[in-house]
């Protein structure tokens, strides 16, 4: 993706040191690593902090895409790599302070006791799924959403949907029999059955180029707020740390069971504004898709991970229901900010053209 | 369900969701009654089970709304 601009002294000193060669200047490292120390100590809300969140993107997305200008070998250079698990921690921590918020009085989770059996770890996500509440992005979309905030609503979503499945990859070679098959099922489903215009990613970029948006990875990062940079983050979170698999698990398997119903609510919304097929198609896909995929998920990938591995069931809640924390808090932000007749995003698309 | 009794040359399976649908991975083919074939998308397909889906014959989560339950 392109190079972002900083939001605060961390993402700053970061994105500058990533301009230079890799190791080449020791003392620069030392400096990141006392600013962001502090950074991550003085934090009000990391969830919703700018500059911390901006800096994980960037430190995460050199094992995705990469950053232009920034050379590939600064992936692994152990300098960013303490950086990253120094701002990680209190993420983590947030996120599981978050879920423990959302997840409700203790008494709601039957869990811990026993050993899981899968249709039983697949229940308890379905009814998580089910009591999700709070403002509803989706129907907003479907029945009062402008022009423009459909360009917003794509905005927010293209950070994670333009390289949708990627960070749940990470999983499977984390994974070993039935929750692997199941994980490698969805996928191949996510990345289009191996019709490279069928991928998920690629039918969300045909809908921005419907709304005249540009469809290269990254280039509204400078413009979604913290929260938006959060949700992706957790992700990667989740992905790219082995401890964290149940985490995964659970993060898809509670987007795939709150995604048919809000899905087929945004084509709604699209239609009423008069976008054809190659925008919709997107949404009309996951329709069926994750339909299909909520079942999978549920019983074979998080339930089977439950019943291979039963002291991850606790992670899986806690993926899933951080997913849904999180998600909530980017949705009140979105539809608060439309019913105030403001802008959703941190600079207003002025001439999307 | 036993997942673990499945054999590799099995060449599909059907497995009932619990209030849920009917999800079928493997060959086959799914047609109309006077058979021709139903447009189909993927590999492994849910089928509407409670009668509520929009995009019948494939399921599209309705079942959660109307609260299908496959044990009544």
């Amino acid at each position: 993706m392109k190079r972002p601009d900083p939001r605060g002294p961390v993402s700053a000193e970061l994105i500058d040191l990533l301009t230079r060669r890799p190791g080449a200047d020791p003392a620069a490292h030392s400096e990141l690593l006392v600013l962001a120390a502090e950074a991550a100590r003085l934090t009000d809300d990391i969830l919703d902090d700018d500059d911390l969140q901006l800096a994980l993107f960037c430190l995460y997305e050199l094992h995705y895409g990469g950053v232009e200008g920034v050379d590939d070998a600064w992936e692994w250079e152990p300098g960013l790599i303490a950086v990253r698990r120094l701002l990680e921690e209190p993420f983590e921590q947030a996120l599981r302070s978050a879920a423990l918020v959302a997840a409700g009085p203790p008494s709601e989770t039957p869990a811990a006791e026993g050993k899981p059996d899968s249709d039983a770890v697949a229940d308890m996500l379905f009814a998580l799924a089910a009591q999700d509440s709070g403002p509803s992005l989706s129907r907003y979309v479907a029945k009062k959403a402008t022009a423009e905030q459909l360009a917003e609503f794509l905005i927010h979503k293209s950070i994670y949907q333009l390289k949708e499945a990627d960070p749940h990859t990470w999983a499977i070679p984390r994974l070993a029999g039935r929750p692997k098959a199941a994980l490698v099922e969805i996928q191949a489903d996510e990345y289009g059955g191996g019709r490279p215009h069928r991928m998920h990613s690629a039918l969300f970029a045909r809908t921005m180029q419907g709304l005249g948006l540009d469809t290269s990875y990254g280039s509204y990062a400078d413009a979604v707020p913290a929260v938006a940079l959060a949700s992706v983050n957790m992700m990667s979170l989740f992905g790219l740390n082995r401890r964290l698999r149940g985490a995964i698990t659970g993060h898809l398997a509670i987007y795939e069971m709150t995604s048919s119903r809000p899905n087929h609510l945004y084509a709604r919304g699209f239609r009423r504004h008069g976008f054809g097929a190659d925008v919709t198609e997107y949404f009309d896909e996951h329709v069926e898709a994750d339909a299909v995929h909520e079942q999978i998920a549920g019983r074979d990938l998080a339930g089977g991970l439950a019943e291979a591995e039963p002291q991850l069931l606790e992670d899986i809640l806690f993926g899933a229901t951080a997913a849904l924390a999180v998600d909530a808090r980017l949705t009140a932000h979105i539809v608060e900010a439309w019913e105030d007749g403001r802008s959703s995003l941190r600079t207003p698309l002025l001439a999307a053209a | 369900m036993d997942h673990e009794t499945k054999q590799p040359g099995d060449s599909s399976s059907v497995v009932l969701c619990p209030d849920g649908p009917i999800l079928i991975r493997g060959d086959f083919e799914i047609v109309t009654p006077s058979g021709d074939p139903v447009p189909r998308q993927r590999t492994t397909v849910a089928l509407c089970r409670c009668g509520a889906s929009a995009i019948k014959p494939y399921c599209d989560g309705s079942h959660k709304l109307i609260k299908f339950r496959t044990d009544a």
